[in-house]
């Protein structure tokens, strides 16, 4: 049974994204139930999987019985569970929500939901790299669709550019990875990591190509520095819900940037061992530096949340950058944090713009909003913990990314962005918050628009504030639970680095006979 | 023939990358066919061009061809189908909530 659990995460939202299609659209509760069943039995899976690769185990699934390298594999290590169970965890809370009416205001949002998270899920579990590219389209459709639902001239503009961007960069990757396939003559990535130290030296520039075109691609994927653009106008227009799951669209790029210039392009790839490395700590510091200084410049509250991700990005892809196990793991912490916050700030910055009528969620002062108090306070929580203030998530995982820094030659660079990007993150969200909230005007309750686009059924505002407060206990639980939490990372990271165990347990795999 | 080929393929990325750029949704469409076309092309032939030999096992064959590309192409292929499909039909929906068909969305003098 066990050995068929890697492939639950991926054929069970599919199936559920195919039942929901079925299911008729009247009938919302129904959808609603096998929706949120789906979601809760992938996060079940993934903690059970996260049990089972705990102890350094690699799961690999041969599909078809197709023994590697000529069939597909799924491979379950600890940085694919790892990247399962964040995805499921603000997965439910999205869909959490999304139950107040948003999933109502088009067509089949919960089957894109569904599908959306096969694309996501598939993504992390493959160890083929072709199919890495047909999941990658499987999530990108599914997100195209969900990132105009709703409607709107805005999120329209937005998709357009979303899209073709996507597209350009879909071309990229198969133009890669028709070069390593010519010049390799494999996909999985286990034997393309064997082969790559094999390659005839004539063989070695045209490897490098395709290696740094595969890097261009997952950086558009991850918006790093000079293909971030589409990013905060896609972001800042889509509804609450949908922007909450993209936050961890972006680390399906980090994910895959982790993924194969560790193992086909590490160390021990020989003439095009550490492809990437002069490359990624430079511009994920830039993009740290590009992202503040949007967060700077935003005049809504969503456009700076938009960018505060680029940041977190920036500052994730920093610690991949370093190279060390110590980076890594770092980063690896400080991923889950950062995902978890991005998401609860974009609910957030919904129920605030919800509440302020026609002003929504622009730094402009507005009229005193319902439950100013409490939304205040949250706000003022996930600032905090955004910024890297103590005794939250964010300082810590700073704190381990900075700790990591200290060994390594470009500590000054590292240590300098990272603190005073810091700084000015918490200026631009104390005059984002201060606008909003201090200097809001006479104390008249605001009207609540019912016409609105959104349909805004009568839940209490406890309702309303779950899923970001569900969040908001994840993060704290990773402050709780760090110890526990680090000893995983790191041992995540030290399995990265010998991706001789991963090639070993793919390439190795035992077909089991009809 | 591998040169012609390759002729093929570069001008039609070039033809792709040209129109990608352009600031009318048509071209841009058109452009990204292009690409896909190119792309296509490209992965058929990593497998190495061979003419007249069977891409399954058989006992008189001197010479196979490499299946897997044409797996892989017929992959793609499908994939940008339906991408192209999408993205004609989010321009149309584009162009008749912004009134013109720019990218960005502005009118132009």
């Amino acid at each position: 049974m066990t050995s068929h659990l890697v492939i639950f995460p991926v054929v069970l939202p599919l199936l559920a994204g195919i039942l929901l299609l079925l299911l008729p659209r009247q009938h919302l509760p129904l959808r609603r139930t096998t929706s949120l069943t789906s979601v809760f039995l992938q996060l079940a899976t993934a903690g059970f999987l996260l049990n089972t690769v705990n102890n350094g185990e690699i799961l690999a699934y041969a599909l078809g019985n197709w023994s590697p390298p000529f069939g597909i594999v799924l491979v379950a290590d600890r940085l694919a569970v790892w990247m399962l169970a964040v995805t499921a965890l603000v997965a439910a809370s999205a869909l959490l929500y999304a139950l107040r009416g948003t999933d109502n205001s088009g067509a089949h949002f919960h089957a894109l939901f569904q599908l959306q998270l096969f694309g996501l899920n598939g993504a992390f579990l493959t160890g083929d790299l072709f199919n890495l590219f047909v999941f990658f389209e499987i999530l990108l459709l599914a997100s195209y669709s969900l990132l105009l639902h709703g409607g709107g001239r805005l999120k329209t503009k937005a998709g357009l550019h979303f899209v073709v961007i996507n597209l350009v960069g879909s071309t990229l990757f198969l133009f890669a990875v028709g070069t390593l396939y010519g010049l390799l003559g494999t996909l999985n990535m286990a034997d393309l990591a064997v082969k790559v130290t094999q390659a005839p030296a004539e063989d070695i520039a045209l490897i490098h190509i395709a290696g740094l075109l595969l890097f261009a691609v997952f950086a558009l994927k991850a918006a790093l520095l000079p293909l971030y653009l589409w990013l905060p106008a896609a972001y800042a227009y889509t509804t609450a819900t949908v922007a909450a799951l993209f936050a961890v669209m972006t680390k399906v790029g980090a994910y895959s940037i982790l993924r194969v210039y560790t193992l086909i392009f590490g160390a021990q790839a020989g003439s095009v061992s550490n492809l990437i490395e002069s490359w990624l700590l430079p511009l994920a510091l830039l993009t740290l530096i590009v992202g503040v200084l949007g967060t700077l410049a935003s005049t809504r509250l969503r456009q700076q949340i938009a960018y505060l991700v680029i940041a977190s990005i920036g500052t994730l892809l920093a610690a991949f950058g370093m190279n060390t196990e110590a980076g890594i793991a770092a980063g690896l912490f400080y991923l889950p944090h950062s995902t978890f916050a991005a998401a609860a700030l974009f609910l957030l910055a919904d129920c605030i713009a919800n509440r302020r009528d026609v002003m929504e969620d622009q730094f402009e002062p507005g009229p005193v909003i319902q439950q100013q108090r409490l939304l205040g306070a949250l706000f003022f929580i996930f600032a905090a913990l955004i910024t890297g203030l103590p005794p939250l998530s964010g300082f810590i995982g700073k704190f381990l990314i900075l700790n990591a820094a200290m060994s390594h030659s470009a500590l000054p660079w590292i240590m300098g962005t990272i603190l005073i990007t810091g700084l000015f993150t918490l200026i631009a969200l104390a005059r984002g918050g201060s606008m909003m909230f201090y200097r809001a005007q006479a104390p008249h309750i605001c009207r609540i628009d019912t016409s609105s686009e959104m349909p805004r059924s009568g839940m209490s505002v406890t309702a309303e504030l779950t899923p970001v407060l569900c969040l908001l206990v994840l993060c704290i639980a990773l402050v709780i639970w760090a110890g526990t939490i680090t000893e995983f990372t790191a041992g995540t990271a030290s399995q990265l680095l010998q991706p001789e165990l991963y090639i070993q347990s793919v390439l190795n795999l035992e077909v089991k006979p009809q | 023939m591998e040169l012609l080929i390759a002729i093929i393929i570069g001008v039609l990325t070039a033809c792709g990358v040209y129109l990608s750029l352009r600031g009318r949704t048509f071209p841009v469409v058109l452009g990204l066919t292009f690409l896909s076309y190119a792309v296509n092309l490209f992965l058929l032939v990593m497998g190495r061009l061979t003419i007249g030999s069977p891409p399954i096992i058989s006992d008189n064959a001197a010479n196979y061809a490499d299946p897997l590309p044409q797996a892989l192409v017929l992959t793609a292929i499908v994939i940008s189908f339906g991408m192209t499909a999408f993205v004609i039909i989010l321009s149309l929906k584009s162009f008749l909530e912004m009134g013109n068909d720019q990218v960005d969305g502005k009118h132009r003098p």
